[in-house]
C-alpha cells in the first residue's frame, strides 16, 4: 500500500507527503491498541483454552495433565451446572422483563409536557451510574427484615427477602431493575422522540384511539431501539456477578458467574473452571452477534 | 408532544406529572436512605421501626477515617475535655481512637482504598482514552483493510464476562508478580475500557469535517500537526465525555478488583462490603463510606447528562 491509497483526504494533496507518511501514522495509531488487546485479552483466552483441556489446579504445583474433553463432558452432564444455567435464565428473564416494563413505562410518561423534564430525567438516570457492588451493599440495609425501610414502607412486618431461598433471586432482580430500568428509559426516550409528530397528528385527524395509536405507530417505531436495550441488558444480566454475590449467599441465587468464581478461586478447579468459562463465552458471543446486527440496522435508519 | 387541548387531555397530563414525580421519589428513595444513614448517630441506624426524623451529625465520617476500638469504661472527664471535638464524637459513640506507640492517631484503611481507587481509575482512564483516541482517528481517517472486522474485534473484547477473563489473567499475573499491584489493575482496566473508548471516540471524530484538516494541510501543517492542532481541539468535548465514562467504569469495577487485589492495591468497591465482616456492623460508618464513594459519580452524572445516551449505547445512538 502506498500513501496515496490509504488516505481518505485528497490523494493528490502534496501536503500529505510532508512529515510522517499517512501510512506510518495510521500504523502508529492503530497497531499499539490492537497489540495491547491481543496481549491482555486474546492471549489469556488462548491460555485458558489450553487449561480447559487439563486437570490443572492453580493451588498445587502439580503439572497439568491433558485430559481432552473430559471437563466439558462432565460439566455438560452435571445437573448442578444445569441448575446454575436455569437460575441465570430465570434471573435474566425476570430482571430484563422488569426493566423493560418499568423503563418503557416511565419513558412514555416522560414523553409529555412535564415541567423540569431534563432535571427529572437526569435524577432518574442516577442509579445506573453507581457501582453495582456498593448498590448491592446498601440494598442489604434496605432489605433487612427487622430494621429495613422496605418492609416498613410496604408494611410487610419481618418478611425475609435475602435469607429466603424462594425470594432471594427476586430480591436481586428487583435491585437490578431499580438500577437498570433507567437505561431502558434512556434508550426508549430517544426512540420516542424520533417518532415523527405528523404521524400522531394524522392519527388524531382520523380519530384513532390511543391504544390503536400506541400499537400501530409508537411501538413499531420504537421497537428497534427497544430491542437494542433488551439485548444489551440480556447480555449484562447473563454475566451478572456483583449484585447477587454481595446481596446473598443462597444456593438459589448462584448464577453462572458466581459458580465460575467459586470453582476457580475457592475450589481451585482451574482446568474445569476454564472449560465453564468457555461455555459461557460461547453464549455471550452469540448474544453479542445479535446485538451488533441490530446496532447496524438502527444506524442505517 | 402536541399541545394540550381538551379538558380530558389536561387531566391526563396532570396524572402523568403526578406519576412521574412519584416514580422519581421511589427511585431516589434508596439513595436518600443511605445518605441519611451516613448522618445518623449509631444507635438510630438500625432501629425498629426505622428512624426517619433525626438530628444529623458527622460522627460516621469521623469514624470512617479513624481506627477505633470499643471503650472498656467511660473516659475520665479531663480526658474527655482535653480531646479535640472529633475525638469527643468517637467517645460519644462508645469508642476511642486507636493511637500508635508515639501517640499519633491511626488512620483507618478507608483513605488508602479510596486513594487506590483514584490512582487506578485515573491512570487507566488516561491510557484508555489516549490510545483510544489515536486508534479512533486511525480508523476514522485512513483506509484499513477489514476495518469492520477490526472494529468488531475491538468491541468483542468488552463483551467478555470479567470472571472469564480474570482466570487466565490471574495465572499470568501470578507469574509476573502483578497480583495486588496498582499496575496490574491499571492494565486490566485499560484493556477493559479500550473498546469503549475507541468506539465512542470514533463516533466523535467521524463528526469532525475532514475539510478542517485538509485546510490545515494546505496551510503547510504536517498530518501530525493537523491532528494535534486541529482535530484534538475539535474533539475536546468528546474526549472529556469519553474520559468521564471510562473513569466511572473503572471507579465502579468490582469483580477484577476482588480477584486480583486483597490489600496493597485494593480499591474501594471490594473493600467497602468487606467492612461488614462478622458481628454487628456499624451501618453509619458503612453508609458514610458508601456516600463518599458514590459522590464523585453523582457529580459526573450531572456533568455528563447530555452524553449519557451516546455513552451507554457505545456511541451507536446519537441525538
Amino acid at each position: 500500500m502506498t500513501t496515496d491509497v490509504i488516505t481518505r483526504l485528497d490523494p493528490q494533496s502534496h501536503a500529505a507527503k510532508r512529515g510522517l507518511s499517512d501510512l506510518s501514522i495510521r500504523n502508529l495509531f492503530i497497531i499499539p491498541t490492537i497489540l495491547f488487546l491481543i496481549v491482555f485479552n486474546i492471549f489469556p483466552l488462548l491460555y485458558s483454552l489450553y487449561y480447559s483441556f487439563t486437570d490443572f489446579r492453580a493451588s498445587t504445583n502439580a503439572p497439568a495433565n491433558f485430559i481432552g474433553l473430559q471437563n466439558y463432558r462432565e460439566l455438560l452432564n452435571d445437573p448442578f451446572i444445569w441448575n446454575n444455567f436455569v437460575i441465570t435464565a430465570k434471573y435474566v428473564i425476570v430482571s430484563v422483563a422488569g426493566q423493560v416494563v418499568v423503563g418503557f413505562g416511565v419513558a412514555l410518561l416522560l414523553n409529555r409536557d412535564i415541567p423540569y423534564k431534563g432535571l427529572i430525567t437526569t435524577l432518574l438516570l442516577l442509579p445506573m451510574m453507581l457501582s453495582m457492588a456498593v448498590v448491592g451493599l446498601f440494598w442489604k440495609l434496605l432489605y433487612d427484615p427487622s430494621f429495613g425501610i422496605i418492609n416498613y414502607a410496604l408494611g410487610l412486618g419481618t418478611f425475609e427477602w435475602l435469607a429466603n431461598p424462594d425470594m432471594a433471586l427476586y430480591a436481586v432482580a428487583i435491585t437490578d431493575i431499580w438500577m437498570w430500568s433507567p437505561f431502558v428509559m434512556l434508550l426508549s426516550l430517544a426512540g420516542l422522540s424520533a417518532v415523527p409528530k405528523h404521524l400522531y397528528e394524522a392519527a388524531a385527524i382520523d380519530r384513532a384511539g390511543s391504544l390503536y395509536t400506541f400499537f400501530r405507530i409508537t411501538l413499531p417505531l420504537v421497537a428497534p431501539i427497544l430491542m437494542i436495550a433488551i439485548i444489551f441488558r440480556t447480555m449484562e444480566a447473563f454475566k451478572t456477578f456483583d449484585l447477587a454475590y454481595i446481596l446473598t449467599s443462597q444456593p438459589t441465587t448462584e448464577v453462572l458467574s458466581i459458580r465460575l468464581y467459586k470453582m476457580a478461586f475457592q475450589e481451585w478447579q482451574t482446568g474445569r473452571s476454564c472449560a465453564l468459562a468457555y461455555i459461557m463465552l460461547i453464549v455471550v458471543v452469540a448474544i453479542t452477534n445479535i446485538y451488533v446486527k441490530y446496532l447496524n440496522k438502527v444506524k442505517e435508519r | 408532544m402536541a399541545a394540550v387541548r381538551t379538558p380530558a387531555e389536561r387531566t391526563l397530563n396532570r396524572l402523568a406529572i403526578v406519576s412521574v414525580l412519584l416514580v422519581t421519589l421511589i427511585f431516589l428513595a434508596p439513595i436518600y436512605w443511605i445518605t441519611a444513614t451516613a448522618f445518623k448517630p449509631r444507635n438510630l441506624a438500625t432501629t425498629v421501626p426505622p428512624t426517619v426524623m433525626f438530628e444529623p451529625e458527622v460522627s460516621p465520617f469521623v469514624k470512617l477515617f479513624l481506627r477505633r476500638s470499643q471503650l472498656r469504661e467511660a473516659p475520665s472527664e479531663e480526658q474527655y475535655a482535653a480531646a479535640p471535638w472529633w475525638e469527643q464524637l468517637v467517645f460519644d459513640g462508645g469508642e476511642k481512637v486507636v493511637r500508635s506507640g508515639t501517640g499519633e492517631v491511626r488512620w483507618s484503611a478507608y483513605p488508602d482504598r479510596f486513594m487506590n481507587s483514584l490512582i487506578i481509575a485515573v491512570s487507566s482512564t488516561v491510557l484508555a482514552v489516549g490510545m483510544g483516541t489515536l486508534t479512533a482517528y486511525g480508523f476514522s481517517r485512513f483506509k484499513v483493510a477489514g476495518e469492520q472486522d477490526w472494529l468488531f474485534f475491538i468491541l468483542s473484547t468488552r463483551m467478555l464476562p470479567p470472571v472469564v477473563v480474570a482466570i487466565p489473567m490471574f495465572l499470568m499475573y501470578r507469574v509476573f508478580g502483578l497480583t495486588d499491584t496498582h499496575v496490574g489493575l491499571i492494565i486490566l482496566y485499560t484493556a477493559f475500557n479500550m473498546s469503549f473508548s475507541v468506539w465512542l471516540m470514533k463516533g466523535f471524530i467521524d463528526e469532525i469535517p475532514r475539510e478542517y484538516e485538509e485546510a490545515a494541510l494546505v496551510d503547510g501543517y504536517t498530518r501530525l500537526q493537523a491532528f494535534f492542532k486541529v482535530v484534538l481541539p475539535e474533539a475536546a468535548t468528546g474526549i472529556a465525555a469519553t474520559a468521564v465514562f471510562c473513569f466511572i467504569i473503572a471507579w465502579n469495577e468490582y469483580a477484577f478488583a476482588l480477584i486480583m487485589t486483597n490489600r496493597r492495591a485494593q480499591t474501594a468497591p471490594p473493600f467497602i462490603p468487606s467492612q461488614i465482616g462478622s458481628g454487628l456492623p456499624d451501618w453509619t460508618v458503612i453508609a458514610a463510606g458508601t456516600v463518599l464513594f458514590l459522590l464523585p459519580v453523582a457529580i459526573f452524572t450531572f456533568l455528563l447528562r447530555n452524553h449519557l445516551l451516546r455513552g451507554m449505547s457505545f456511541g451507536a445512538i446519537r441525538k
